[in-house]
């Protein structure tokens, strides 16, 4: 690989505190050589002809944590190429992704399976998660040792949530003995039982049951007491409510953990649901404007760390259904920046919070050495123009499904470029 | 009686999905068109042919008696071809979806579908799917627009207007679609709506929809002109919202001693099939001075045909 030179971009590296006009030269091998404002046409070699990129952005390639694949078993929904791809359109270079396929990973042979798919067929970095619990049945756990000596990053049950507390107060012990992460999905059975949507107008209006947003609270709560007793590495996959967000606040300072938030519920609320839109069936499940806005707040409050796409794909077959026996999810890896850069333009937050939420912030709880532009790095970035406009349409989607949940949407800013150990693999 | 429309005014919908969509010019044309039916299904001739040549399908998921046979009776009076699917043995019991289902219907050139189906939104889908017009004939917990409009020309019948009437609805407003439809619709007529049900039965920020809320029935009768009582759906209930049926009768029953707080020409409606001694005392519900239950089986038939002629034509 040529020795690759740019100046004149705008970049953003939270993880360095970085937040200037410069150049950035990528090595031989895929490195960060040189990044920053030092960087720039007078002190660079004469006979290299570098690239202006006239103020375009550059920030570390996205980390997005939260990310359903479909191999195995759900091939034809995604697979790791067309996820790659469809990742490397909106800038995300490094993935994790969720256990819940067909078969589950929740044992130590399929994850070598799953590291061989990933290495071969990916162009990103795939950091997959492994279940809590067998089959993700809630009853007995997986081998959180073993499972990590093979390569699993964290351990989740995905879209479903431990609902024994026993169970759960076990979980965090070897958690904590083994050094594992492990990731909840908060949201009571009981209480959410046959909820399709937020519980309110909007439910009592399309004669839909409702999931109320005390039944993510309570969960939160639980597990928050739990962690009292047990100090494990805690994440917390998605909020979606007010009150939860007064919940984590209260809780910051007795205890340690993260918590994430999907760029579904800081940019669209239950009202866009509209005539029954399957494609906005979403778990959570939108909620009120009141609670879009505290979540945003939250982010401004750091009291939450990061943005996840939850990207699910889903095919066509099982949306175009009625609202009751419609799949749930949206697709969303390839707009997960354009549109968290909405709430940058439309000045609810600051550039830098918005891209350390969705880069150094999930490195850090990942404990992986991504999301980041360090000097002798892999040079794993997007540049973006972060004023073009565009439009969401379903059709030019790069993922195999086409489920997005802001089909029309206008948005401004989108990726141009992303590399991955500096080499090219996505140019608009 | 409803004010007399123009006759020109079509209404401003292609499907009936719901009250919802409904502008009170459409509701009063298609009061005022059933209002003339009435007469037509009192008289030994009981068939007009403004619907000859046209297909209707009837499409139910859901078991019904009085519904469906109203809207088969309604578009026969009307000389239309009337089909009725039977769910049973069809292709949806073989794992065919709703809109599978929509399209080879629709490849048959009905003129109209109307349908009943478990879920909320299931018309909204089909209508979107099909070239034809869609009557919502009860979608899940939704709306069941034809069951209010036959509810409002019957009050309008027995006490000459809607506006300024107070109408209480009580019992499983949760499950029903009868109590949506009803709220939307008799708001609309100028109304005043009373809502009383357990709170485990009452749907959520239901009160923003412009009603008044009661959870002690005595106070919710106060003073009304309209006891209207629903089916406790006890097929819809998966976990313990109520203790026990006599427990429930005990409050929420409509019983002689209970109705003394409504007015004492009040009238007693119930979309049916009633559970007696359950939700109503079986007395009251025959009693022919009170009670308007059998003239709204009446009323439903001429207001299906309103809407089969108005969305058909």
């Amino acid at each position: 690989m040529k020795k690759q030179y740019f100046i004149n971009a705008n970049i953003i590296d939270p993880y360095n505190s970085m937040n200037e006009n410069g150049g950035l030269i990528i090595s031989e091998d895929g490195k960060i050589e040189a990044i920053g404002k030092k960087v720039n046409i007078n002190n660079l070699p004469s006979r290299e002809k570098p690239i202006d990129l006239k103020g375009k952005y550059v920030f570390p390639g996205l980390v997005d944590m939260r990310v359903f694949v479909g191999e195995p078993g759900y091939e034809y929904k995604e697979n790791f190429r067309t996820l790659s791809n469809a990742a490397l359109s909106g800038g995300v270079t490094s993935v994790v992704t969720m256990p819940n396929t067909d078969p589950v990973i929740d044992n130590v042979s399929i994850v070598d399976f799953l590291k061989r798919r990933g290495r071969d067929k990916s162009k990103i970095n795939i950091f997959p998660c492994a279940s809590l619990t067998k089959n993700t049945e809630g009853t007995n756990m997986t081998e959180f040792g073993l499972l990590q000596n093979k390569g699993i990053i964290a351990f989740t049950d995905g879209v479903k949530t431990i609902q024994n507390p026993r169970l759960m107060s076990r979980i965090m012990n070897s958690a904590k003995d083994l050094g594992s992460l492990i990731m909840q999905h908060a949201e009571d059975y009981e209480l959410a039982k046959n909820g399709m949507i937020n519980s309110g107008i909007i439910a009592s209006k399309l004669g839909l049951s409702g999931i109320p947003e005390i039944a993510e609270r309570i969960l939160i709560e639980r597990d928050l007491t739990l962690l009292e007793k047990v100090k494990c590495r805690y994440h917390i996959s998605q909020l979606s409510s007010q009150k939860s967000v007064e919940v984590i606040k209260s809780r910051k300072e007795i205890v340690k953990f993260t918590c994430g938030v999907s760029v579904n519920n800081l940019s669209l609320n239950e009202n866009d649901i509209g005539d029954f839109k399957t494609f906005l069936k979403l778990s959570p499940p939108l909620r009120r404007e009141e609670d879009r806005l505290a979540l945003v707040q939250g982010l401004k409050d750091d009291l939450i760390d990061v943005i996840v796409s939850d990207h699910k794909p889903e095919d066509e077959e099982s949306k175009r259904l009625t609202f009751a026996q419609a799949a749930t999810g949206a697709s969303g890896i390839e707009t997960l920046l354009s549109l968290s850069l909405e709430l940058y333009h439309n000045g609810s937050l600051k550039l830098e919070t918005i891209i350390k939420a969705l880069t150094s912030n999930p490195a850090k709880i990942l404990k992986i050495n991504k999301g980041n532009l360090s000097i002798g790095n892999d040079a794993d970035l997007c540049i973006v123009d972060i004023d073009k406009p565009w439009i969401v349409k379903k059709d030019k989607l790069i993922s195999k499904s086409k489920n997005t949940s802001i089909e029309d949407k206008k948005l401004q800013g989108k990726v141009t470029n992303t590399f991955v150990k500096g080499k090219e693999l996505f140019k608009l | 009686m409803a004010i007399k429309t123009n006759q020109a005014i079509k209404i401003s919908q292609k499907h009936l999905l719901g009250i919802q969509d409904l502008s009170i010019n459409d509701v009063n044309l298609i009061l005022d068109e059933a209002n003339s039916f009435i007469k037509v299904n009192q008289s030994k001739n009981k068939k007009v042919d403004v619907l000859r040549g046209k297909t209707q399908i009837n499409l139910f998921f859901e078991p019904s008696t009085r519904t469906q046979s109203s809207f088969e009776l309604a578009g026969k009076r009307l000389g239309a071809d009337v089909m009725s699917m039977n769910i049973s043995n069809s292709a949806i019991k073989k794992g065919e979806t709703l809109i599978d289902t929509a399209m080879t219907l629709n490849a048959m050139h009905p003129d109209i579908i109307v349908i009943r189906h478990q879920d909320s939104g299931a018309c909204n889908l089909l209508s979107q799917k099909v070239n034809c017009a869609v009557l919502n004939a009860g979608d899940g917990r939704r709306e069941h627009p034809t069951q209010a409009l036959l509810d409002a020309l019957t009050i309008i019948t027995r006490k000459k207007k809607i506006q300024g009437l107070k109408i209480a609805i009580c019992g499983d407003i949760l499950h029903s679609r009868v109590a949506r439809s009803n709220i939307y619709l008799l708001s609309m007529l100028g109304a005043e709506v009373n809502i009383i049900a357990p709170t485990n039965l009452m749907p959520k920020e239901i009160e923003k929809f412009g009603v008044n809320t009661f959870t002690d029935m005595k106070k919710g009768l106060k003073d009304c002109d309209i006891v209207m009582m629903l089916r406790l759906q006890n097929e819809r209930m998966t976990s313990s919202y109520l203790s026990s049926n006599r427990e429930y009768y005990e409050y929420y029953g409509l019983t002689p001693d209970k109705l003394e707080h409504a007015k004492s020409d009040a009238l007693i409606m119930h979309p049916g099939p009633m559970n007696r001694g359950i939700e109503i005392d079986t007395m009251l519900a025959d009693d022919i001075n009170k009670s308007v239950i059998k003239e709204q089986v009446e009323l439903g038939v001429a207001v299906r045909m309103a809407c089969l002629k108005i969305f058909c034509t």
